[in-house]
């Protein structure tokens, strides 16, 4: 299990450290639909998957599609006593602008569309070059742990629900229709859930890093190791 | 109240042994912090000690210690101070017919309840109560026992713990989308018309900090506590 030349304990090249525990581990190349644990904590470390960079990259550029339509198509109809009003997802957030709330309503809007939609478009910029073997482009790296940042605060999916329970509120009280926008909204979700299994962030470090993203030289284990 | 430069117990103390590699049966495990090297909580590379920054990724090398829990407390205590308000101003104002009624987050459920909407109304109060509650409280228990002796179940039962509420908080930004909807929506004119309150505001400001919170946390610190061997016959 251990290849004794492959690491270096005073450099900490070719290992790898569990981001849960601290656990080191010796880095090793897997091959597709291989699981790399933790022998520690038990967390996944590595999960590569086939074709993974090309489908990330279909699903992103679907992402900013789908946040395109849901952003200025029609997303919810409401009608009651001949009185109707239909909103797009801009008319939720104008619906908070006036006044002390406008922050607010920049920062939700933020937090469903923008996020999920710059998170798509970094991934492309990163991937874009390794899914054709060529170099990263400029700033890559930077591209990538920014998109990695803003995972937790892309919430499109708990909008969903937040629609769901306004519409059971509003249900009593005026008949509600769905537009296009809120159908692209629900397939976002979906297109999310899949692009979440196809990543392994481990995997694209990696990448970026053997397709020769400035490191200070240091390369992958096989580069490294003493003649 | 909190001493955040103490580093706990030392358990942990840097032992320079590559023989200490697990065989994955209960064997010590070499952490880095063991090994004297630091390793990268963004893309797990390993780096020597007196690194800042990861050359890889760019993302800063901070040492699993007891410092970094400073900033847990702080925006952990900042969120709960927004959780107030949050709970006593009205979330949103209804105008139906001539008359106005604001409404809390409990009057809220409330209402949902009243209805017979017992399971939209437990998602509501569960995403809105019982979610932000309980993420205090673990975040405050896992900041207490950070560093503190611990078995290897203890240790997975409080990564777990972490884990649980590192997914769970993005899900507490429920309410405040409903309302957001329903002041959008809701704008009929004389028949009926909701207007987002204060509230709205102060809690989605306190569901961001308590995320910041949990993400300011370390769960290294969690395994820091474990004795050097896991075993008794080691």
């Amino acid at each position: 299990m251990l290849r004794q030349d492959a690491y270096d304990l005073t450099t900490g090249a070719g290992l790898i450290a569990c981001p849960r525990c601290d656990a080191l581990h010796v880095e090793e190349e897997l091959s597709v639909g291989e699981t790399a644990r933790c022998v520690r904590c038990g967390g996944v470390l590595a999960r590569p998957q086939s074709g993974a960079f090309t489908q990330i990259i279909a699903l992103a550029v679907t992402t900013m599609v789908l946040v395109f339509a849901s952003v200025f198509f029609p997303f919810l109809e409401i009608s009651r006593m001949g009185l109707g009003h239909g909103t797009s997802l801009f008319g939720v957030a104008m619906a908070l602008a006036d006044g002390a709330m406008a922050p607010l309503a920049v920062a939700l809007l933020g937090l469903v569309v923008g996020l999920p939609a710059v998170r798509a478009l970094l991934l492309v910029y990163t991937l874009w070059p390794l899914a054709r073997k060529r170099p990263p482009y400029r700033h890559a790296v930077r591209a990538f742990r920014l998109s990695e940042q803003l995972k937790p605060w892309s919430m499109a999916e708990i909008f969903i629900i937040g629609t769901a329970v306004a519409m059971v509120k509003v249900a009593g009280l005026a008949t509600i229709s769905f537009g296009p926008a809120f159908w692209a909204f629900v397939a976002l979700i979906f297109v999310s859930v899949a692009n979440r299994s196809f990543m392994c962030s481990t995997t694209i470090w990696d990448a970026l890093e053997d397709a020769g993203a400035s490191t200070d030289g240091r390369e992958k284990v096989e580069e490294t190791k003493p003649a | 109240m909190i001493d955040a430069t103490n580093d706990g117990p030392v358990t942990d103390a840097p032992d320079h042994d590559p023989a200490a590699f697990t065989d994955g049966q209960g064997a010590p495990i070499l952490t880095a912090h063991r090994a004297g090297l630091l390793g990268c909580r963004s893309c797990g590379r390993v780096w020597p000690e007196d690194h800042t920054t990861c050359a890889r990724c760019g993302a800063k090398l901070v040492p699993p210690d007891r410092r970094g829990l400073a900033a847990v407390w702080a925006w952990l205590i900042t969120g709960m101070i927004f959780y107030i308000p949050a709970n006593l101003l009205p979330m949103m104002t209804t105008q139906s017919l001539g008359r106005s009624t604001d409404s809390t987050i409990i009057g809220g459920v409330l209402v949902l309840l009243d209805h017979g909407d017992w399971f939209i109304g437990g998602v509501v109060f569960a995403a809105s109560v019982l979610v932000p509650v309980g993420k205090f409280i673990a975040i405050i228990w896992l900041a207490r026992m950070a560093g503190k002796p611990a078995t290897v179940e203890d240790a997975h039962t409080r990564l777990h713990i972490y884990e649980v509420v590192e997914f769970i908080g993005r899900w507490s930004m429920i309410d405040v989308f409903v309302v957001a909807i329903l002041a959008a929506l809701v704008q009929l004119g004389f028949v009926a018309a909701i207007k987002p309150g204060p509230a709205a505001a102060s809690f989605a400001l306190s569901v961001a900090f308590t995320m910041l919170s949990a993400q300011s946390f370390d769960p290294r610190l969690i395994w820091r506590g474990l004795p050097l061997h896991t075993r008794k016959d080691h």
